[in-house]
């Protein structure tokens, strides 16, 4: 299946599109934030606090002042780069131990699949909280905690995909013609695999967007200075009885962008395997 | 035959115990620094702290400190909160009660709104009345639960005065106070079972709605009520089964945010509060219990879909 043809057939799909033109905005908001910011995010005037939003204040500002549109693009940073812990961490780790589980089989694969199973049975923010506990509150290490919980994830759905590869015929002559296991995996089951894990890591973005968010919003994520759609929202709902509609952006755009990561999975997953299309 | 059956889901389920509590033991071992140099502090002498060690176990095996730890938890002993110093079996088990009461409903509200979601979209299937069931299954599984919680008590609490934005009451206290104080977040813990359910059945009951059988139903004059009914959603249930362990990990899962915006004092309220406080021994009880909770909730469901399910044999 040729790579254009997949896009093609993503291209089709109107939700994933237009979800995956949002992401590819957002990232590019997020890099160039301090310059597109109207304000400094954390610069205080305390001349003009809980301003409704105005020509001034796209958002209004918040009880301290600040520029609530300014905060929220610069928050698209740290949603981003959970996005990317969630993706990096569990592609580089879960994914070897996957395809090595599932090429080997056996007693190791067994093991393996216990303890997959296990982890994965764990409310994953729990899991995340405990982690993130036991590291020490920061945003770098929500990040951390968010990456090794979606490890199981990846490890389980590489594992799956090698075993149907490695009983394919060009595997086996590959075998037969010598090819050692490390060449193997390489060369023919990372190639295979490589759809599946694309719809996974586009839907781990969502996953990521709220775990961050919410350990955020509890605390335990961004840190002053530092800046979250969580520790908005946070922010905000301090304020709900005066302000309430200051909830209203941060939560928009959390809630967006899970939507686009979904949308953009789902959208993947038909473009990689049509015949899913009807089922839908 | 059941009971031989039920005794090898059992052997599964314990080794899923056994690595999910390592897991949890093993929070503790992922905080920096030496443990027995903060409670000594900087000064100790090399002597006291090798006794300290030696004291807490700490000079031996991480998997026998685990051995020794785990035969504490299962005579009940979770060890003391190193910020109270009360026992932290007796306050995970005194606000357990409230965290299941919560669980419980929103688990009963995301099945069956679920459920019900799903059949309109499907006996719809295609019509504007699809697309809505789809759009709200998709806001449940998009919106932040705690985000949905604020939405809510800005409409019901603060706008329309019709319940209170914060606090608990128990089922066994008045009735009546537990629904008005457990409808908002239950609701918003809730939210994102019911997506996940929703989209389950909704694509096991399309499955089923084109199997040879549906058809043979309609050319046998079957009305499209009495095929999704009578035949379709009969087949299509048993994944529901299921999904009902999904929503009841969510939940619990949901309960850690959900209990800190309404100040509901149940256990996801505790978590938070001991992370805050550095209390590990007491987040490692907490979570400790919830896992548990969902392991076992997850094993009867697998019970039941095996009761449900003729074609499974014991």
């Amino acid at each position: 299946m040729g790579f254009k043809e997949v896009f093609k057939r993503f291209m089709a799909e109107r939700l994933a599109f237009i979800s995956f033109i949002y992401l590819v905005l957002l990232v590019i908001v997020a890099i160039f934030a301090p310059y597109i910011a109207p304000y400094d995010p954390n610069k205080q005037d305390l001349a003009h606090v809980l301003a409704d939003p105005s020509f001034s204040h796209l958002m209004g500002t918040d009880n301290l002042g600040r520029d609530i549109f300014s905060r929220l693009l610069m928050g698209t940073r740290a949603a981003l780069q959970a996005s990317l812990f969630a993706i990096l961490i569990p592609v580089l780790i879960g994914i070897p131990i996957g395809i090595i589980a599932g090429y080997l089989g056996g007693l190791i694969d067994d093991i393996f699949m216990r303890i997959v199973d296990a982890i994965m049975s764990i409310p994953a923010i729990l899991l995340c909280l405990g982690i993130t506990a036991a590291l020490g509150v920061s945003l770098w290490n929500a990040m951390i905690a968010i990456g090794i919980t979606s490890i199981p994830q990846f490890a389980r759905l590489a594992r799956g995909q090698t075993l149907q590869v490695r009983t394919e015929a060009y595997v086996e002559s590959a075998k037969i013609s010598g090819a050692g296991s490390i060449w193997i995996m390489l060369k023919h089951i990372i190639p295979n695999i490589s759809p599946p894990v694309l719809v996974q890591a586009s839907l781990n973005i969502s996953f990521a967007v709220l775990v961050e968010v919410s350990l955020s919003f509890l605390g335990m994520g961004a840190q002053s200075p530092d800046i979250s759609w969580g520790s908005l929202i946070q922010q905000a709902y301090t304020m709900i009885n005066m302000k309430p509609w200051m909830i209203i952006y941060p939560g928009v755009a959390v809630s967006l962008t899970i939507m686009a990561g979904n949308f953009v999975g789902d959208g993947l997953r038909v473009a990689v395997d049509p015949k899913l299309k009807n089922k839908s | 035959m059941f009971f031989k059956y039920l005794l090898r889901r059992l052997v599964f389920v314990i080794p899923t115990l056994l690595i999910t509590t390592f897991v949890v033991f093993s929070f503790i071992l992922l905080i920096p620094g030496d443990p027995v140099l903060t409670l000594l502090g900087e000064n100790a002498t090399p002597e006291k702290i090798a006794q300290l060690r030696e004291q807490l176990g700490l000079d031996q095996p991480i998997i026998v400190q685990y051995g020794h730890w785990l035969l504490n938890v299962l005579q009940g002993d979770l060890g003391r909160s190193l910020f109270t110093g009360q026992s932290v079996f007796e306050a995970v088990t005194s606000r357990l009660g409230v965290t299941i009461q919560l669980v419980v409903v929103a688990t009963v509200i995301s099945v069956v709104s679920g459920i019900l979601l799903a059949i309109v979209s499907v006996y719809f299937r295609n019509s504007w009345i699809d697309y809505f069931a789809r759009f709200i299954s998709i806001l449940g599984a998009s919106l932040p639960n705690f985000w949905i919680g604020m939405l809510l008590v800005v409409v019901f609490s603060l706008h329309l005065g019709l319940v209170p934005a914060t606090g608990f009451t128990s089922i066994t206290e008045n009735p009546g106070s537990f629904f008005k104080s457990v409808i908002l977040p239950a609701l918003s813990m809730g939210a994102i079972g019911m997506a996940v359910v929703t989209r389950h059945l909704r694509s096991s009951l399309i499955e089923v709605m084109e199997a040879e059988f549906i058809r043979t139903a309609f050319s046998k004059g079957a009305t499209r009520r009495r095929a999704i009914f009578h035949h379709g959603l009969r087949n299509a249930m048993l994944p529901v089964v299921t999904t009902i362990g999904i929503g009841f990990g969510n939940a619990v899962g949901g309960t850690v945010v959900i209990e800190t915006i309404f100040a509901i004092p149940g256990t996801g309220q505790l978590a938070v509060n001991s992370i805050l406080q550095r209390d590990f021994t007491m987040l490692q009880g907490v979570v400790l219990v919830l896992i548990v909770m969902v392991i076992v909730i997850n094993f009867i469901t697998d019970i039941m879909y095996a009761l449900l399910d003729p074609r499974i044999e014991y």
